[in-house]
Formats: C-alpha cells, sequence, structure tokens
C-alpha cells in the first residue's frame, strides 16, 4: 500500500496540498477526485519522486519514495504523466519498449518483448507499432504512453487522466482493461479522472482531494451522492442509479431540491 | 562504434535498415581521408606530405567526432533540436576563459607553463563552469524553447562580448597569445595540442558507451526518465562534463563553428530516422568526418583555397537552423 502522511507542498509560496495523510490500498483501482488546482497531479508527482517532497513522508510497500534507489522504485512504481511529448523521433513500439528500462538497463530479452507485446495488444496498438509518436493522433499518442507504463509492469500505476484525449471507445476499452489487470494480477492502480462516472463505475476507491486538503476518501456510493459532490466541486449535481452504479448528471443542472 | 544497441528495437528490420546508411557513411569517410592524403601530393615528397597531412587529419577527425558528440548529448539533455553548444555560446565561454587566463598571470606566464598542463586545466575549468550554468539553466522544470534559444544568445553575446573587452585590456602583444583561438581554422591545426586533445577526447569514449542507453531515456525528458528509474541529476552531470571537455577540445584545435554541429547532427537525424543515441552519434561522427575532411581535401588541394571551409559550413549550417526554426522543428 501507498502511505501517504502529513504531506504539504507549496510552488512559488502557494500552498498546493496541506498536510494530507491517506492510505492507497493495495490492489484495485483508487481514484482521484477534485475541481482543478485540487493538488491532484501534484500528489501523483510526488508519490513517484518526480518532485522532491517539501514535507512530510511517503512510503510505497514500506519503501520510503526520497531514500529508496530510484532505479529499485522504477520496477515497483510507474507513473504516466498529463502532459506527455517528447522530442526524441520514436516509433510506437520503441517508446512501448522503453517501459522496458529499469528491468533490462539497456539489453531488452525475449521476456522484455513479450511485455511490449502484450502492452501494446492491451492499448490496442498493434496496427500503430511501427509509426512515428508525431504521426499519431492525440488520443493513439495517449494510449502509447499508457502502454509504456503498461510495459514496466509494476506493482503500483499511477495514471494522470489516462483517458485525455481518448474517443468514447477507447476511453471505455482502457478503464475495462485496467480493472481486469486490477482483478487478475493484482496490479494497484492510481487515477486522476476528470469524469466523475469514470470513477462512480471502475474504481475500488474514491479519493476526493479539494484546495490541497484530503476533503473525503469512500466507496464510490459514499462520494459519488448529491451532497458530497456539491460540497467538493460546488456545483449541484444530480445522480442516478445506472446498472447498479452512481451515476452523477453533471453537464445539465438538476432539479432544485425540495427541501423536505 | 558498433550499433549494438538496436538490438533493443522490437523490430530486427529495423537494425537492418540502420547497417546499410552506416557502411555507407563509412565508405564515403575512408574515401575522404584518402583524398585528403594523397591529393596534389608532387613526387618525390611523399614521406614529408603524408607525416604533415597525417597530423592535421588526426586534428580534423577529432574536432569532427567532438562536435557531433557535444552536440547530439545536448539534444538529448535539453529536449530539443536546435539548439546546439555553440549557438549557446560554450565556444565562447572557452575563449573567455582563455582570455582571462592570459589576462590574469600575463602572457608571458601563460606562455612557460607546459601548454598541457595550460590545457587541461583550461579544459577543467571550462567543464566545471559549462556544467554549473547549464545544469542550473536546464535542469529547472520545463522551459520554453524560445526563451532558451533567446538566453543562448545572450549569453553568447555576453562572453564574446567580456572576451573581447578582456582582450582589449591585455597588452597588444600578449594578446597575440590569444588570438590564435579567436577563428576558426581547419587548415592549421594547433598540432601542440593533438596528444593531449587525444587523450583528453578518448577518456569519453567509455563513458559514452557505457551511458549510451541511460542517454536514450533522458532523451525523453526529465519526468518520463525519473519513472524509468534514471539516475537523472547524475547523466546529466555526466553529458554537461563531456560537452564541456568536447567543446574544449574542438574550440582549442581549430577556433569557434557556430553552426556545423547543427548540420551534421541533423544530416544524422535524416538519414537515421527513429535510431538510438549510439547509431546515430556513430553516422553523425561519419558525416562530420566526410564534411571536415573532404571538404578540406577539396578545398586546399582542387580549389587551392586556404581557410575559407568554416565559413561555407558555417552558412550552410545557418541556413538549416533558420530552415528549423522557421519549420517550428518538434521540441
Amino acid at each position: 500500500m501507498i502511505e501517504i502522511s502529513h504531506v504539504s507542498h507549496q510552488i512559488a509560496g502557494a500552498s498546493i496540498l496541506n498536510d494530507v495523510s491517506l492510505t492507497i490500498p493495495r490492489g484495485g483501482i483508487t481514484a482521484l477526485i477534485g475541481p482543478n488546482g485540487a493538488g491532484k497531479s501534484t500528489l501523483l508527482s510526488l508519490i513517484a519522486r518526480l518532485t522532491p517532497l517539501q514535507g512530510g513522508q511517503i512510503t510505497v510497500d514500506g519503501a520510503d519514495v526520497t531514500t529508496t534507489p530510484t532505479d529499485a522504485l522504477a520496477r515497483r512504481l510507474s507513473i504516466l504523466r498529463q502532459d506527455n511529448s517528447v522530442a526524441a523521433r520514436l516509433t510506437v513500439a520503441d517508446l512501448v519498449g522503453f517501459g522496458r528500462y529499469p528491468h533490462h538497463k539497456g539489453r531488452p530479452s525475449p521476456e522484455d518483448h513479450a511485455y511490449v507485446e502484450q502492452a501494446l495488444e492491451m492499448m490496442g496498438l498493434h496496427p500503430l507499432s511501427g509509426r512515428f509518436l508525431d504521426e499519431l493522433s492525440g488520443g493513439q499518442r495517449q494510449r502509447a504512453f499508457v502502454a509504456m507504463v503498461l510495459a514496466q509492469d509494476t506493482d503500483y500505476v499511477l495514471l494522470d487522466e489516462p483517458l485525455n484525449n481518448l474517443d468514447m471507445k477507447h476511453a471505455r476499452q482502457m478503464m475495462e482493461r485496467l480493472k481486469e489487470a486490477a482483478r487478475v494480477s493484482g496490479k494497484s492502480f492510481v487515477i486522476v479522472v476528470h469524469d466523475i462516472n469514470f470513477a462512480a463505475a471502475y474504481a475500488d476507491l474514491i479519493v476526493a482531494l479539494k484546495d490541497g486538503r484530503l476533503h473525503s476518501l469512500g466507496t464510490p456510493e459514499e462520494i459519488v451522492n448529491r451532497p458530497c459532490l456539491r460540497d467538493v466541486f460546488e456545483l449541484d449535481i444530480a445522480v442516478e442509479t445506472v446498472g447498479g452504479h452512481p451515476f452523477a448528471l453533471h453537464q445539465i443542472a438538476p432539479e432544485p431540491l425540495v427541501e423536505s | 562504434m558498433p550499433s549494438d544497441s538496436t538490438a533493443s528495437l522490437p523490430f530486427p528490420s529495423q537494425r537492418a535498415m540502420q547497417v546499410k546508411p552506416l557502411v555507407i557513411l563509412a565508405v564515403l569517410a575512408l574515401v575522404a581521408v584518402a583524398l585528403f592524403l594523397t591529393l596534389g601530393v608532387p613526387a618525390g615528397a611523399w614521406e614529408f606530405a603524408l607525416s604533415f597531412r597525417a597530423g592535421k587529419l588526426a586534428g580534423l577527425i577529432l574536432v569532427a567526432f567532438a562536435i557531433a558528440t557535444s552536440t547530439q548529448l545536448f539534444h538529448a539533455a535539453t529536449r530539443n533540436q536546435i539548439l546546439t553548444p555553440s549557438i549557446m555560446g560554450f565556444d565562447a565561454l572557452y575563449l573567455m576563459i582563455q582570455t582571462s587566463l592570459v589576462f590574469g598571470m600575463g602572457a608571458m606566464a601563460t606562455l612557460d607553463i607546459d601548454p598541457m598542463v595550460k590545457f587541461a586545466s583550461e579544459v577543467l575549468v571550462m567543464m566545471g563552469f559549462s556544467t554549473a550554468l547549464f545544469l542550473w539553466l536546464f535542469t529547472a522544470r520545463s522551459r520554453d524553447l524560445h526563451l532558451l534559444v533567446l538566453v543562448g544568445i545572450i549569453f553568447g553575446t555576453l562572453f564574446r562580448s567580456l572576451s573581447n573587452f578582456i582582450s582589449r585590456m591585455i597588452d597588444p602583444n600578449e594578446f597575440v597569445v590569444v588570438q590564435g583561438a579567436m577563428f576558426a581554422r581547419f587548415n592549421a591545426v594547433n598540432i601542440d595540442l593533438l596528444w593531449i586533445s587525444i587523450g583528453l577526447t578518448a577518456l569519453t569514449l567509455p563513458v559514452l558507451w557505457h551511458m549510451r542507453h541511460q542517454f536514450d531515456v533522458l532523451a525523453l525528458g526529465r519526468e518520463t526518465a525519473i519513472g524509468l528509474g534514471l539516475r537523472y541529476r547524475r547523466v546529466m552531470f555526466a553529458a554537461f562534463g563531456m560537452i564541456g571537455l568536447l567543446v574544449s577540445v574542438s574550440t582549442a584545435l581549430v577556433g569557434p563553428v557556430t553552426f556545423f554541429g547543427l548540420l551534421v547532427v541533423h544530416l544524422a537525424y535524416r538519414i537515421l530516422p527513429g535510431a538510438r543515441f549510439a547509431p546515430t552519434l556513430l553516422a553523425s561522427s561519419l558525416i562530420a568526418i566526410i564534411t571536415l575532411v573532404g571538404g578540406q581535401a577539396i578545398y586546399e588541394h582542387v580549389l587551392g583555397l586556404q581557410g575559407t571551409l568554416s565559413v561555407v559550413i558555417d552558412a550552410l549550417g545557418g541556413i538549416t537552423f533558420l530552415y528549423l526554426l522557421l519549420k517550428g522543428v518538434r521540441r
């Protein structure tokens, strides 16, 4: 599990995270939700040691992210960031191949190729594997980056808005496949999602952040309901139940609640 | 350098695709070397001509390798393909260090020091200075490329002006010591410094070979590289240290050449699209050798011209630079 204790973070004097403590359990999908600027991406960067910790402590299965050697951590935890671009001219297969770097350090074995194949397959990238990244659409590139992170084959996978730029078909497919991977191989996914309904339908645990603080934490039913969402997003959202999952109708203003 | 790093490509056919251009480049480089050694040698003067030209040839090859390598390392470390160490004023920094040394100690004292010791200490100062400066500039989170171009031009101008300023304050007689280093001249490679330059450059080879895969990961950018477990600061440090050393070597041997690195490295990117660091480095070094040695052979021995090759190369490189800027090259 990932244990975050008393983490505070400031960027240029502005407080981004304020004394956040929470435990992300091992296995399953944990969704981070919250309005823009709540500190979701910063929290992921801190867990993945992309940004040095300013205060507090984060451990991944007991390993402190500040002191654990970075290459050892890369075999345990991987991260997809929100804005992905590479300067070098790379093919999709090459990029996904880099996901194996923490394991082979430049000398891939047949086993590494198998992982790359599997990740390409999982993201439906086989027809595109020989294409250069700058010849792809935004959604295709996004899938390539997710495939790279999956090829890294770590117990913990942090994904900052993996559904960015994806069409409906690929968005649903990705969530289904992550769910499947979590179920079959016991991996833990921590995902920042903007569409609350993806969180409600696929996450095992939802963590709501607001203004740099932990707002609430619970099952989809506990978080995705009208009062809680109103509090987190400062927006009145009607919530229905569809197929056993809470379903937020956030696109339209609801009928005002009749106070009884 | 053999290109076994391409074995990591999932598709072996790509490796085969890279071998052919590399072989062609190697053959062309050999032709250039042969031309340089043999063109226009008067009958009976073979022994003299060969020994004389061999020294120059070694210098040119060294410079070709140093400029290609430093440019490619710079591209990997800074995640851009437009700026090069020379455009960012690295060579001007070296000249500034040299001028300051002459100014600080006086030309006589500078001449008295063993040139090897002098050169080695210049290189060390240069490595320290440039590493500190550019690490500071580039380790901060994502920088805007246009800002960097601007900063680079300002730095280059600053260093050039400072060394001009210092050279104005030194005795005209002492200035002669410095002057030699200030202009690119391929036809008069500084043979005195050749051996130590070869030694220093040889130091980078095992490091480059050992770290070639790490430079591939470095080129993915800071966040992705750290996510893949690269010891980012250490690799950046190694990259900028070697850039400082290689720029010193090439500037000391032939003087500053602003756009040459950009030209050869971009040709290599075109010839081996999507290739890894090691094969690309091999290609760019070979292209640099073909351009420098072949160009010099033709200039010196066919056209009978002297010392204008750098102008031609810089003109071509400058056009490439403008073209890349206008095209808004991938960052």
